[in-house]
């Protein structure tokens, strides 16, 4: 990364009368004007700027960032792997880019394809019966996967009596905030000292009133909920459902299929599990998936394969289709089919890797076993492994001169490797939650190890040094709370001085 | 060992060694044995070559077929200068996650900063979040965040004139949140603004949603329309396809309180409905009830001009099942096409996309309709690119479809077996129109 | 008199009439308070139920009423400064309440109690 900031915006480099394209033009009929009733009455604030400008701009400003293809990237929960290339060149492959949604499924064949296998192929690696890829994150997946299992309660008539949704105190927030998003009442369990969950409790808090149990399997702390067949038949025989939040499914691949433990519903995040880019925040994909029995209610529209190997379109709009297929989806939850380009990568995933993918759960968890055997001598480790294919540590394990798990992060930056997740979970004060994942070589490890040890001893021999991180980064300390305080969210505000 | 994976032998064994274990597998020794994976694995085939993948990709393409675009119905069919792709392929953009670490995130949080400032000018609101996932869920955001705002008023009025992709997104989560959905009737393709005022006196509206263009490509008069909402204490939500504000009067100038709709017409690749780019944006009162990620700019201890994730104590990972929203991610690799895209466009670009777009469809209308085998459905409205078009029996709107189609014309998305929606961009060109012409007068 | 609930709000009653704010105790562990959501002047409060919320750059909390009443005034400072509640929160109440009913006072924790139950 440059060690000096690149920071104008591109506001800042318009000028009157630049412009950076070039249309084609249209002759024929009469030249447009939106009437005077409906026309904007002042331009919007845009830049006007010529191509290479906007090109040096945006080149600059990417390298102020750091990706998986800079350096190592051991976010927790996150499942930051290596992004291959030929996944990026799948969409334009398979011709997707000109492809208009409403298009008649005759001139899409290669793209139903796309679906339909990847729906197959994740219905295999997840022990499900059918995959809806329509949702377009993790979050969105756990939120149509709660709305599959409201739809099912309500068919056997009990929609209203199953209010609650169980979801443990270890899980990320995502998960009450779906439940509640969905509209149930969100009842908390309580985790045992290893982290997993209290089996009496959760047995305890089980009833009619229930309509899920939302699990992460590892769990978020990286350990394996062993109980899980008994919770599963605890939970079944209350006549509630199993939910798997697939967070943390990359532990899995190779290992164990959710679907094989009980679970009813779950959701992948292609951007973890099946390496498509995270994009700096989006956009991922959240498909949701299904055991058999389940599949009537997933969210229009679907993708189905004929008999003679075609494949056809079910939307709201072709209702006879819809009634010899005996559906009873919980309703719609995107514009169209999901995030399709996204599905072209993970497909792309899938076939390189092939049976290979069976490496990838015990590589991820000789990873995270290495790292932590590595550091547990000067990391605290409230829970002793051997761990999945993340960890947590407490901390420092010697506190005694007041350095943070924040100063740790920010002291790896310096030392050029992203921060893991930090003060998550909420289990321990100061977490610092680490996620190797299968990409990274020893070499990669080992430097990550070297960093690790030496922040330990500069915090017992230079705590200074570790509290007043980052030295090296071009940013050091942004003042959060100003920001906070006195919001300024667009260009106009910061130069109007106005929030 | 696969490409992908760079553990040598011996790296094995030290690794394992360090870890006490003698074999990967011990590492699963606390996972119950008819939990296992079954021998033989996953019904998956061997590792393909990457040539292999490609040409599989390839073949794919081979059965799928690019049509001279004349749907919208949302989504839209504009040019993607080259610089676009070029720059959002840079991986240190595409790569990295949500800029959780500001010092080493700045190239995303700025761009995103300058995704949010482009939003709010063409919607004429104050503040823009750093995207939803596409404008059919924006809406929802929107309905919710309103519900939220308005205390305990549960009904929300939503015209028939929206997508119905869209209807049917704000019905499904408007089930979970309790929110009584009512659906406002149109007449002559617009919201009935008699309907819309009747179901207003009845009260307890939080909010009341319009799209304008609507689905049917019309411009809907909304004249007086905030000040009636507002006055029943309700909130006023506005959609718009995010490319036409280029040239129509923005929902703040409407006197709307909550802008969202769908950005994927910035010059996003059509993709077969996505990833698109859902955007949201509200007045300065309600930005603490807004979901989603938002940048801030601030400064750091050298006084340099930075920019941060802000206001995140609204968000989920904090307030979980409080939370009014679940949504951790956003769309964010596609706000840097759209940014990217505004920067190429301007002012003056947008303007020339949305007036281009309009001058094709309106010519292609009078064509089709000098055809003498339709005619525009609503002729007394103004509309931009998109229009609605009646098929003449006994001709309907399968066999305009299925004649363009043998052209390699998608004549755009059939509403009923008369109804035809049709739409043109700047990326139509004449003959493609004069190919369409000749194909209905042909029937 | 200033009673409190185990959320950390307090009331400091003043005849029928109570200023209700967040105690020293959870203004320090909220850190710097970046905004606070009030409800309007006029609006009914219940005893133990939100009325608001306050939020740091790590937490937003819920805020609950010690009484039931009618809000009477809402302190405008804190939405220009809301860090006056770091600096002095028993000086800068959020609302002013009317009390209905004094006897709901007799629930909450004096200043004793509410001190022990911090320590715990």
């Amino acid at each position: 990364m440059n060690s000096q900031l690149y920071s104008k915006l591109i506001f800042e480099l318009s000028r009157p009368g630049r412009k950076g394209h070039s249309l084609p033009k249209y002759t024929s009929g009469q030249a447009f004007r939106v009437s005077a009733r409906y026309a904007r009455e002042e331009a919007p604030s845009l830049p006007e700027t010529d191509e290479p400008t906007v090109v040096r701009h945006y080149t600059n400003s990417s390298t102020n960032n750091f990706g998986v293809d800079t350096g190592f990237y051991p976010l927790g929960s996150c499942t930051m792997k290596y992004n291959p290339k030929v996944n990026e060149a799948a969409p334009a492959d398979a011709g997707l880019g000109p492809l208009h949604p409403a298009q008649p499924a005759s001139t899409v064949q290669g793209a139903l394809e796309i679906y339909h296998r990847l729906q197959r192929a994740l219905s295999e690696i997840g022990g499900m019966s059918e995959f809806s890829l329509n949702p377009y994150a993790g979050a969105h997946g756990e939120l149509t996967g709660l709305m599959v299992i409201r739809s099912y309660h309500k068919s056997r008539g009990e929609g209203a009596m199953r209010r609650k949704v169980i979801v443990p105190d270890s899980a990320h927030g995502t998960n009450p905030a779906s439940a509640a998003i969905a509209g149930y009442d969100v009842v908390e369990c309580k985790s045992l000292a290893d982290g997993t969950v209290d089996v009496e409790d959760l047995r305890s808090k089980l009833g009619s009133d229930v309509a899920a149990v939302m699990m992460t399997n590892p769990n978020t702390v990286g350990m394996f909920e062993k109980n899980i067949p008994a919770i599963a038949d605890a939970v079944h025989s209350c006549g509630a459902l199993m939910y798997y939040d697939g967070a943390n499914l990359n532990a899995l691949l190779g290992v164990a299929r959710p679907g094989d433990m009980g679970f009813d519903v779950m959701h992948i995040n292609l951007h973890k599990t099946f390496s498509t880019p995270h994009g700096g925040g989006g956009p991922g994909a959240g498909p949701v998936g299904v055991r058999e029995g389940l599949e009537k209610y997933l969210p229009l529209p679907r993708v189905v394969r004929e008999a003679d190997g075609s494949y056809s379109v079910v939307d709201s709009d072709n209702e006879s289709l819809r009634e010899v297929l005996e559906l009873d989806p919980l309703g719609r939850v995107s514009s169209w089919l999901g995030n399709f380009a996204v599905y072209a990568k993970a497909l792309a995933y899938i076939l390189s890797m092939g049976k290979d993918i069976e490496q990838v759960g015990p590589l991820a968890c000789l990873n995270a076993n290495y790292v932590m055997n590595s550091l547990s001598d000067v990391y605290a480790l409230p829970i002793p492994g051997p761990c999945k294919h993340e960890f947590v540590f407490d901390g420092l394990k010697d506190k005694s001169t007041g350095c943070t798990t924040m100063n740790v992060a920010k002291r790896l930056l310096d030392m050029g490797f992203h921060a893991p997740t930090i003060y998550f979970p909420l289990l321990f004060h100061e977490s610092l939650m680490i996620e190797p994942t299968e990409t990274e070589s020893r070499e990669t490890l080992d430097a990550f190890i070297a960093a690790m040890r030496e922040i330990a001893r500069e915090a017992a021999e230079a705590p200074e040094t570790l509290k007043t991180a980052p030295h090296n980064t071009p940013v050091r300390h942004p003042d959060e709370n100003e920001a906070a305080l006195h919001p300024a969210l667009t260009y106009a505000a910061l130069t109007s001085g106005r929030s | 060992m696969h490409p992908y994976l760079p553990h040598t032998d011996e790296d094995l064994r030290a690794m394992l060694e360090r870890c006490g274990a003698t074999s990967a597998d011990e590492l699963f020794a606390d996972i119950p044995e008819n939990l296992r994976l079954k021998p033989g694995g996953y019904a998956l085939g061997a590792p393909m070559a990457e040539a292999d993948v490609r040409r599989y990709f390839r073949g794919l393409g081979k059965k799928n077929e690019a049509l001279a675009c004349f749907a919208g119905a949302g989504w839209y069919n504009h040019y993607c200068p080259a610089a676009v792709e070029a720059l959002a392929s840079r991986s240190e953009f595409y790569t990295a996650y949500t800029p959780y670490q500001p010092e080493i995130s700045q190239g995303t949080l700025q761009y995103i900063f300058e995704y949010q400032s482009m939003i709010a000018s063409l919607t004429g609101m104050d503040v823009a979040n750093a995207s939803m996932y596409d404008g059919a869920t924006a809406t929802a955001e929107a309905m919710i965040m309103a519900v939220a705002a308005g205390k305990k008023r549960k009904r929300v009025l939503v015209s028939a004139t929206l997508a119905p992709a869209t209807l049917q997104v704000l019905a499904t989560y408007a089930e979970g949140h309790g929110i009584i959905l009512e659906t406002v009737s149109a007449t002559d393709g617009v919201t009935d603004r008699t309907d819309l005022t009747a179901r207003l006196g009845a009260g307890d509206v939080a909010a009341v949603i319009l799209a304008t263009p609507n689905y049917y490509g019309i411009l809907e008069d909304l004249e007086g329309l905030a000040d009636e909402v507002h006055a029943a204490k309700a909130l006023l939500i506005v959609s718009a396809p995010a490319v036409t504000l280029g040239v129509l009067r923005s929902q703040g100038a409407w006197g709307a309180d909550i802008a969202c709709g769908e950005a994927q017409s910035l010059g996003l690749p059509m993709n077969y409905g996505g990833p698109g780019l859902g955007y949201l944006a509200c007045r300065q009162g309600l930005k603490r009830k807004m979901p989603g990620r938002i940048v801030g700019a601030t400064l750091d201890e050298d006084g340099r001009r930075v920019f941060v994730l802000t206001l995140q104590a609204r968000e989920q990972h904090i307030r979980r099942q409080k939370a009014t929203s679940n949504i951790c991610s956003n769309q964010g690799l596609m706000t840097l096409h759209a940014a990217i895209y505004l920067s190429l466009m301007g002012p003056d670009g947008l303007r020339e996309v949305n007036e281009t777009s309009a001058r094709v469809a309106h010519d292609l209308a009078d064509r089709l309709a000098a055809t003498g085998k339709m005619r525009l459905r609503y002729p007394g409205q103004e509309w931009l690119n998109e229009c609605v078009m009646t098929v003449f029996e006994p001709l309907t709107t399968d066999d305009v479809l299925k004649a363009c189609l043998r052209r390699g014309i998608l004549a755009g998305k059939a509403l009923t077996e008369r109804e035809l929606l049709v739409c043109a961009t700047e990326m139509c060109t004449a003959e493609d129109v004069e190919n369409y012409v000749e194909a209905v007068k042909a029937l | 008199m200033i009673k409190y609930l185990p959320t950390h709000e307090y009331i400091r009653v003043e005849g029928n009439e109570g200023y209700i704010g967040i105690s020293p105790f959870a203004a320090k562990e909220l850190g710097v308070v970046t905004y606070v959501d009030t409800p309007e002047e006029g609006d009914e409060l219940t005893a133990g139920e939100e009325f608001g919320a306050i939020e740091s750059r790590k937490a937003a909390s819920d805020l609950f009423s010690p009484v039931s009443g009618k809000v009477l005034e809402v302190n405008e400072a804190l939405e220009d400064d809301p860090t006056l509640i770091n600096a002095d929160p028993l000086a800068n109440w959020i609302v002013k309440v009317s009390i209905s009913d004094p006897a709901e006072l007799d629930k909450l924790m004096d200043e004793t109690r509410y001190a022990e139950f911090c320590t715990k």
